[in-house]
């Protein structure tokens, strides 16, 4: 570490006042705290400081995210070899499976992070302001939540409309009403539609491979969808390369696992939970919005199974809440500290209604097969509203006991 | 009761009601009147209004184009004949008798595109109509032409309806040019392009899209323009 410690002394003094690159003294900044705990000491007064800081807990929240980002790189590869026939056993072609999906997936990685964190400094070094840590995880989401087929441009424009429209306007960092990497998506889900949604964007293709017999490449969620009438979604699923699964335990298998077409990130229920139980641990992400999110999704999908009215209805619900991002949007996205309501009363209600409205739109609306992140983001909207509602009803009920007391 | 007294109180009297010495036709106060709404008081990016007709009719910049000429004749006719009018208009009903000028005024507009330019009369479909309830519009009557002479007025109307115009087109053309690839119904982003993995972007033709243009020209604007930085 010391080799480092050195590496920044002596670049210091050329990004401090009267040195030769002062303008981007900030940009230095960001870089030293990103390796060091930041230099400064309080001057009065007793403060308690925690070792771990804005950068430290967005930290977390990546490592949290590194289990769906290996699997999602490792089913990238699977689906692809699924749907031309080759390794069409889990454990086949390993390594392939691997390179391939990295091939996919990582270009899109370094898209966001450098489009965002370029933003993100340009800003920073223009306004003179520290460089905003936010966008750490922020670029983390966004390939996550896109499908492997995304033309890279496409990452790059969505991302600076978030970052840019989605965040900076309203202040950078702990400012923005919308979560930035939902903002990204759904950007994209109006903007490209054709290359957001539809069975021809969640396997890769390449050129020159022709598919198998059979392969579709539609997600659960649109499967469950076009189910014939009077079938019972989980018998009926099939993968990509168009095997049934034949029973309802083996379609909740594949999608608890995740080795089904969707987003990178999203597919694998049992990567998120890891992610999950560290972010609890950490006590970084909000159990109470996980749970009241998991508790209204669990209703709403319970309420449409006693209704029955076609057979996306009928969908099992945990199998419900298993498919599409319901899972993904509950640990990472709901969770954004940012964006969510503050109180806990509030996380309450917010969570509730992010997991019900999600499952509802993405039901009633077909057209919307992701109605998480339009719950989510409707939801982002609404905090502020709940918080002050819950506010406002707690000085109430202290202003009747002070009159109840002083009667 | 004598309407003439009461009108002569109820108007706003400014400075230009003062019999004052002829002033040249572009003194220094006629020209800001012109400049003013283009930036400094802009009709959509300081007032807020008239938002509605900016998202709704910004998809194409020829329907931006016939919606501004629209309002700028609407505008000058409406702010000539109530500044002339001014003086007779009894108070107590002045806003209906705006509303039959500006109502009488936009039939003859929409009658006029109607037989000139069907198709952007179709596409305007009830945004023609409703220019009679542009609040830019009702605002210039009340606002100055009530108080002021025909020339200041024309002058006023003008202004307003050009800084009211060219925040339509500039939507307009941000919107066309990447929601479709053309502009004025010409195709400006070659084939090539598109080949190569370019798409047009969907969400410029929804209206959520001409919001946030309009919100970036404001930021834009009010970066520049220090005069408009509210204090906090």
């Amino acid at each position: 570490m010391q080799f480092l410690r050195n590496f920044f002394d002596n670049l210091r003094p050329n990004f401090e006042e009267g040195g030769k690159f002062e303008k981007y003294y900030k940009a230095f900044e960001a870089m030293e705290t990103f390796a060091f705990t930041p230099p400064h000491t309080t001057h009065n007064g007793a403060h308690i400081r925690d070792a771990i800081d804005l950068k430290r807990t967005m930290f977390f929240v990546i490592i949290a995210l590194i289990p769906s980002l290996l699997f999602g790189i490792w089913n990238t590869g699977h689906q692809y070899y699924l749907s031309i026939g080759q390794y069409p056993e889990l454990m086949d072609g390993f390594m392939d499976k691997i390179i391939f999906g990295a091939i996919r997936v990582l270009p899109i990685v370094v898209v966001s992070y450098a489009v965002g964190l370029g933003i993100e400094f340009g800003i920073a070094v223009a306004k003179n302001h520290s460089v905003n840590e936010g966008y750490l995880v922020s670029g983390m989401l966004i390939p996550l939540v896109l499908p492997s087929e995304i033309p890279l441009w496409m990452v790059a424009v969505a991302t600076a409309f978030a970052v840019l429209i989605g965040k900076e306007v309203f202040g950078g960092t702990g400012m923005n009403i919308l979560n930035p990497a939902l903002t990204a998506r759904a950007f994209l889900f109006f903007a490209y539609p054709t290359k957001m949604s539809g069975n021809m964007v969640w396997i890769p293709q390449e050129s020159g491979m022709a598919s198998v017999d059979g392969y579709t490449g539609e997600t659960l969620l649109s499967q469950a969808y076009n189910a014939p009438a009077g079938s019972q979604f989980g018998s009926v699923a099939y993968d990509a390369a168009g095997v049934q699964y034949g029973s309802l335990a083996d379609t909740m298998w594949a999608s608890f696992w995740g080795w089904i077409p969707g987003s990178i990130g999203e597919t694998s229920v049992f990567a998120i939970l890891l992610g999950a139980a560290f972010l609890l641990y950490t006590g970084i992400g909000s159990w109470r919005i996980m749970l009241s999110f998991l508790i209204g999704g669990l209703g709403m999908s319970m309420i449409f199974n006693a209704w029955g009215a076609n057979p996306f209805m009928s969908v099992h619900p945990l199998q419900q809440l298993m498919m599409g991002s319901f899972m993904f949007g509950m640990v990472f996205m709901a969770t954004d500290p940012v964006s969510a309501a503050q109180t806990n009363t509030g996380k309450w209600i917010y969570g509730f209604f992010a997991g019900f409205l999600g499952i509802m739109i993405r039901v009633f609306n077909p057209a919307y097969p992701e109605g998480i992140m339009m719950a989510i983001l409707f939801m982002n909207v609404m905090a502020p509203l709940i918080d002050h509602y819950v506010v406002e009803a707690n000085i109430n009920r202290r202003l009747k006991r002070a009159k109840a007391v002083a009667s | 009761m004598s309407t003439e007294s009461a009108v002569q109180e109820s108007t706003t009297a400014t400075s230009q009601d003062v019999k004052e010495p002829k002033e040249p036709l572009f003194s220094k106060k006629n020209k800001k009147l012109l400049t003013d709404p283009l930036d400094d008081s802009n009709p959509i990016t300081v007032q807020v209004l008239g938002i509605c007709s900016a998202l709704a009719i910004t998809v194409q910049v020829k329907q931006a184009i016939v919606m501004s000429l629209s309002v700028l004749a609407v505008m000058i006719g409406g702010n000539l004949i109530i500044s002339l009018i001014r003086n007779v208009i009894p108070s107590r009903i002045r806003i209906i008798v705006q509303l039959v000028v500006v109502a009488s005024l936009v039939i003859l507009v929409d009658q006029v595109l109607k037989a000139y330019v069907y198709d952007v009369s179709k596409a305007l479909s009830v945004f023609v109509g409703l220019i009679i309830t542009n609040c830019i519009i009702m605002g210039r009557f009340e606002a100055f032409a009530m108080g002021n002479k025909p020339w200041p007025s024309i002058l006023d109307a003008i202004g307003n309806a050009a800084g009211y115009g060219w925040i339509l087109i500039a939507v307009a053309v941000v919107r066309e040019l990447f929601g479709s690839g053309s502009l004025m119904g010409y195709q400006l982003i070659p084939q090539a392009v598109f080949d190569f993995g370019y798409m047009n972007n969907n969400l410029m033709i929804l209206p959520p899209m001409a919001l946030i243009t309009v919100g970036v020209i404001i930021w834009i604007q009010r970066a520049r323009n220090t005069k408009l930085i509210e204090e906090n």
